[in-house]
């Protein structure tokens, strides 16, 4: 064996080797915070911790269930915001629009995305908190709908161009219109996909604090309605984490570990709603 | 040119034709539609020129002709299809039961001017929704169990299917699937069926039940197939036009165009000398 095949080799499978170790690493990151939660918030989960309110500073126990039904409240409102503006707006950049118009509407929902999300809280805190004088659920599912818009929009518009071209022709050649061809044969084809980035869209905000800092805020009790301060898991994980308090150091870990769950939940689910159904097999 | 009862619309079905007994057959026949003087573009350029030709009912009417001769095209105009291509620009007439579909409202044309496409496009629904579309789409009020039932049998294609309707239609084979196409066209009662090379994507015994059902069809509907396979032109139809670079070299009688075409460019391609 001559030395420039054995040096080809060692490279090859040195670099194999490379590859593997980064794609175990990334692994191991989401193990390794999935440990760390389990073991650190395991302990501090229990039915009280889903069913009652938080307990003042030096007495134990008590739960977060204001900050769980605040953090369902919040994300409800806030898809019921955005995720129609994107689905809609996705719609007629993949179906109505020139390609001008198109590629201004995909740039600017591009850098929407790329928007800091404390961006979009001060945002959110200037439009709506300001003018009703406080902070609310509101104000908060409006920032988590802001960014949901621009997920929601590009991959509609995915989706939707995915269709294949002679499924189009074969509605229209019924006599469908545009609209009714859309509406039939294209969303329909599309629904799963379009489904399925929208829960991810959704478990991507729910994990979001910054922007709920300063408009949702926290709330110690629970709140009812839309209009008033509304405690949310992740501005609950922040607090509790920053305290002086070992107590609540512990239920931090216990609300991320619900955050986690909640978020893995909505993955679990997409990917369900993905299996099923009749899929356009690929040409 | 022969003197018939419909003169304006007999004058453009024959060209070049040898035997005066063929022609008046021909000439004596009702037309479904008529294209007349027909150029297309796609931008600046031209595709299609000077095109005039009758569709007779209840026939089979092929369009043959080399790739890119504007078969496929042609075929497109008659239920204005083109139009999906933005650049695409049509001149002249294309009359159907005497009445200019260029002048009529697209989505109403297409119901009565269906399309089979060439490679099988079934809709990602069961094989039920995919026959009841058409007609839901166009509000249609009777029974839908009736005309699913009445459109697969007539598609040869309800004896497979009849006991798993609300199967997938992507479960079919792609010859089924491609039966099932036919058969969603069927549902609306089109006029006339127009057939975009419907076997190239299909095996040969797929392809022969296909070729089976057009001759059956011809009781039912007008059909106009484009393919690239002479020996299919010459079993299923009545009438072949000859297409090359966007004209029409010759349109006759299949079994004239066949065994003694008028044309040496006709000849040529039948034998295979080019295509």
């Amino acid at each position: 064996m001559g030395r420039r095949l054995r040096w080809r080799r060692f490279v090859s499978n040195f670099m194999l080797a490379m590859t593997g170790v980064c794609a175990g690493v990334s692994v191991l990151v989401l193990f390794l915070i999935l440990g760390y939660l389990l073991f650190n918030g395991g302990t501090s989960i229990n039915w009280d911790f889903f069913t009652k309110l938080p307990k003042p500073v030096g007495e134990t126990g008590g739960g977060m269930s204001n900050a769980i039904v605040g953090s369902g409240k919040i994300l409800l409102l806030a898809s019921l915001f955005g995720v129609p503006i994107g689905f809609l707006g996705g719609i007629y950049l993949a179906e109505f629009s020139g390609k001008g118009t198109a590629s201004i509407v995909r740039y600017a929902a591009d850098l929407l995305n790329g928007v800091p999300s404390i961006v979009i809280g001060i945002f959110a805190y200037s439009l709506v908190v300001l003018p009703f004088k406080h902070f609310s659920a509101l104000a908060g599912a409006f920032a988590l709908g802001m960014m949901m818009i621009p997920i929601t929009l590009r991959s509609t518009e995915e989706f939707l161009k995915s269709v294949p071209r002679m499924l189009r022709e074969g509605a229209m050649a019924l006599g469908a219109s545009k609209w009714k061809t859309i509406a039939t044969v294209i969303v329909p084809a599309a629904y799963r996909g379009i489904l399925t980035a929208i829960l991810l869209a959704l478990a991507r905000v729910a994990g979001e604090t910054a922007p709920l800092l300063f408009t949702a805020f926290g709330n110690r009790y629970e709140s009812h309605g839309f209009a008033q301060p509304t405690a949310t898991l992740p501005v609950m994980i922040y607090t509790y984490a920053v305290s002086p308090y070992e107590d609540w150091h512990r239920q931090a870990w216990a609300a991320g570990l619900v955050l986690l769950g909640l978020i893995l939940i909505i993955n679990i689910l997409a990917r369900t709603i993905l299996s099923r159904g009749i899929a356009v097999p690929r040409s | 040119m022969q003197a018939s009862t419909k003169p304006e619309l007999s004058v453009n079905i024959v060209t070049n034709v040898t035997t005066p007994a063929a022609r008046e057959t021909a000439a004596a026949l009702p037309m479904r539609m008529t294209v007349s003087k027909v150029n297309f573009y796609y931008g600046t350029k031209q595709i299609l020129f000077d095109i005039n030709m009758g569709i007779a009912d209840k026939r089979v009417t092929a369009l043959i002709g080399p790739s890119g001769c504007g078969k496929s095209t042609l075929l497109r105009t008659l239920n204005r299809m083109h139009e999906t291509v933005n650049t695409s620009r049509l001149e002249g007439e294309i009359l159907l039961d005497s009445q200019n579909i260029l002048a009529q409202d697209v989505t109403a044309l297409r119901r009565r001017v269906g399309m089979v496409f060439q490679r099988p496009n079934p809709f990602p629904k069961s094989i039920f929704d995919n026959i009841a579309y058409g007609p839901r789409i166009n509000g249609y009020k009777g029974s839908l169990a009736d005309i699913v039932e009445k459109s697969l049998r007539n598609a040869a294609l309800w004896e497979e299917v009849k006991d798993h309707l609300h199967k997938s239609a992507y479960e079919l084979s792609g010859g089924q699937q491609q039966r099932l196409c036919i058969a969603r066209a069927l549902a609306v009662d089109p006029e006339v069926l127009l057939m975009d090379e419907p076997c190239s994507a299909l095996d040969p015994i797929s392809t022969a039940k296909i070729e089976e059902l057009m001759v059956e069809l011809k009781n039912l509907t007008t059909i106009v197939i484009v393919t690239h396979n002479m020996q299919q032109a010459a079993r299923v139809s009545d009438f072949t036009a000859f297409l090359l670079t966007g004209q029409i070299i010759e349109f006759n009688p299949t079994p004239l165009l066949f065994t003694t075409p008028g044309d040496p460019r006709t000849e040529a391609y039948i034998t295979g000398r080019f295509g």
